[in-house]
């Protein structure tokens, strides 16, 4: 095993998992503030289907991104009106909005199914991407650097910082966090459209870096493995970066093995893997600490301060 | 047509069934009524995609004489049944039930309704109003295969394929023979996805091919993903069900294109000349029904030439790539020198041929 053998699987590896870090970076955001958004797959699927035709109509892939990140939000939306301000029930809200995403997606892309998007260029010069070792740390798209970014940011943000203290209260006690003067309501809006806007990023990833083109439901059931991972790592953003590599090695272990003809296993099983293996690990974690990791004390519930 | 997605379909089936029955009396101008029924989004650039091209190629071919409709994301179970019946019942004189799963849905509702015909694509169940239809894809393989088995340098070439299945394995093992047909020493590294269409784990599964030394590489799922990934690079792909030069013109060398318009405009004429019957259509290159796409101009002149022998061998039936000898992977002898497999042995093959590495 050479190392350009190595740093090619690794290439692998950080392609199949930053969309999913992404997505679950987001949606780590919105449960900590008590809401859970079962819409992420649909809001990637808005994100991807945006953020292609933009960048295809503009000739221009960034400005695509950034639509997407606001169809991200425009789609969080609906489902924040609905869970927020009419109290609806967050899990079939939730399901719901996944299943607009996927026909809204559907809708809006007719006229762009068959063209190939335009080549998004990495940040770093060329240069630098030559060699084996420069490759893997230079050779990405850019939102490989910015899924890494997002999540430390994230994890500083939400220990460190008063307003990560603010949201975190209002996910573990929303009538205290009220009554004591904070804008519970406004605050979830603001965590929902932030899981939106990120979501919609993650889609563009599918659209316009792994498979650049548009095709339905390409996402293909990521955004699920998404809010698995948010529940896998007990709602920490560290434990969340090591959980998505630990979804991506497995998934692209499955593959060489399988390429190599090791039949360790049945194919059916290597795929199961990833997800049995979370469910263990989240029945480890979940009996050593008494319950599922740090749940927010308040997800799932509706807020509704005056009735 | 309509443009109908299940929903739409459950609603407007509601509605219709809220009203009383409205009949009106068919007179001799009335189109003949056809409708489809997909597995998955007729946007899949894939199979269902191919599907919804023939048909929109029969709605060309008559013109006033058909009317369609089609109904996608069809489940293959149970909930077919009701869709089927209120398809029969709308006065579509023929459906097209377009994937496998769909085999005992439609036999049970064409009992229900003896003077509706019905099509099966890929099943092998039939009554005498359901005919079943396919196409012998495995003859395209040959036609890649042979190309692959030139243009690789490595010797090693990869199959990127979705579940074990008859369909995949005849694939697999054409692809791999007509390219052992040209290079004896050839190898075919085989990963199957457990999905037809996920395209970042098709991205990931190309990767770890080209990774491990394969330098072209077949797809037998649904997206052009692949293809994507082996421009950027420099190694060789084929497109899979239509022509996919434009996501990859550097690295796609030819394609495989599935074309179901013949076979729906021919049997829609059968309906309006009174001619249908119960049949069994397996048809290939020599009918029209697999089409290889035009050559990438890096195929060099001579492997063009070759890969258009196979063609050829097709048609005038001089070629067959499943002839013996024909050895499995462990060297045992599956078919001896001098025969050659019958398409029911296909249809049911489980086993891959020597030179060919799986899991």
């Amino acid at each position: 095993m050479t190392l350009t053998f190595l740093i090619d699987a690794l290439i692998t590896v950080i392609g199949i998992t930053t969309p999913i870090l992404l997505a679950a970076s987001g949606e780590l955001v919105v449960e900590k503030s008590g809401v859970i958004n079962l819409g992420v797959e649909g809001m990637m699927l808005v994100g991807a289907i945006t953020g292609f035709a933009v960048g295809f109509e503009f000739s221009d892939p960034w400005i695509g991104v950034g639509a997407a990140a606001v169809a991200g939000t425009a789609t969080s939306m609906i489902f924040a009106v609905l869970v927020l301000s009419l109290g609806t029930n967050q899990v079939a809200t939730g399901l719901a909005l996944t299943i607009f995403g996927i026909g809204l997606s559907s809708l809006i892309g007719t006229n762009y199914t068959g063209f190939a998007a335009l080549p998004f260029d990495p940040p770093f010069p060329d240069y630098l991407a030559q060699d084996p070792i420069g490759r893997v740390i230079f050779g990405h798209s850019a939102f490989v650097y910015f899924a890494f970014i997002l999540v430390f940011a994230i994890g500083w943000f939400l220990s460190h910082t008063r307003a990560g203290l603010v949201l975190r209260a209002v996910g573990e006690n929303d009538f205290s966090a009220h009554s004591i003067g904070y804008p519970v309501i406004a605050i979830r809006y603001a965590a929902i459209a932030f899981g939106g806007a990120v979501a919609g990023i993650a889609g563009a990833n599918f659209s316009m870096v792994i498979t650049p083109m548009w095709a339905e439901q390409m996402t293909a059931g990521r955004g699920w493995i998404a809010l698995a991972l948010v529940v896998f790592s007990g709602w920490r953003a560290g434990r969340l970066l090591a959980g998505a590599y630990f979804f991506g090695v497995l998934m692209t272990l499955e593959l060489y093995a399988k390429a190599s003809g090791y039949a360790i296993m049945p194919s059916q099983f290597w795929a199961a893997m990833p997800y049995i293996i979370a469910v263990a690990v989240l029945a480890f974690i979940s009996a050593r600490d008494g319950r599922s990791g740090k749940e927010p004390a308040c997800l799932g519930k509706p807020f509704l301060p005056n009735g | 047509m309509g443009n109908f997605t299940r929903r739409d379909f459950v609603k407007a089936a509601a509605a219709a069934s809220a009203l009383p029955i409205l009949g009106r009396p068919a007179f001799a101008a009335d189109p003949l009524k056809v409708a489809f029924i997909f597995l998955g989004p007729v946007g899949d650039y894939g199979w269902t995609w191919a599907h919804n091209k023939g048909r929109l190629e029969l709605e060309k071919a008559l013109g006033d004489k058909v009317k369609t409709t089609y109904v996608e994301n069809v489940k293959e179970d149970a909930s077919a049944v009701p869709i089927l019946r209120d398809l029969a019942r709308q006065g579509n004189k023929l459906i097209f039930a377009t994937s496998f799963g769909y085999m005992d849905q439609v036999l049970e509702v064409a009992k229900e309704f003896p003077d509706v015909k019905f099509e099966h694509c890929t099943g092998f169940k039939r009554a005498p109003n359901v005919t079943t239809y396919n196409s012998r894809f495995h003859e395209g393989r040959a036609v890649t295969g042979t190309i692959a088995g030139h243009m690789s340098k490595s010797g090693v070439i990869g199959y990127l394929g979705s579940f074990k299945i008859p369909e995949v394995v005849m694939g697999v093992n054409a692809f791999t023979l007509a390219a052992q047909a040209v290079n004896p020493k050839i190898q075919t590294k085989l990963v199957m996805i457990d999905s037809w269409f996920d395209p970042a784990k098709e991205t990931a599964a190309t990767q770890t091919l080209a990774n491990l030394g394969c330098d072209v590489i077949a797809t037998h799922t649904d997206s052009p993903a692949p293809l994507q990934f082996c421009q950027q690079k420099g190694i060789y792909g084929f497109g899979q069900g239509a022509d996919m030069s434009k996501f990859a013109p550097k690295a796609h060398l030819t394609a495989i294109e599935d074309i179901w318009g013949p076979h729906y405009i021919a049997r829609a004429k059968a309906m309006l000349d009174g001619s249908w019957k119960s049949e069994d259509f397996w048809e290939g290159i020599k009918e029209g029904d697999v089409k290889i796409s035009p050559y990438n101009a890096i195929v060099p002149k001579n492997v063009q030439e070759a890969a258009d022998k196979v063609i050829e061998g097709y048609k005038n039936g001089s070629y067959d790539v499943f002839k013996g000898p024909i050895f499995d992977q462990s060297g045992a002898e599956k078919v001896p020198a001098g025969k050659a497999m019958s398409l029911g042995d296909l249809a049911t093959i489980d086993w891959y041929v020597k030179g060919v590495q799986s899991a």
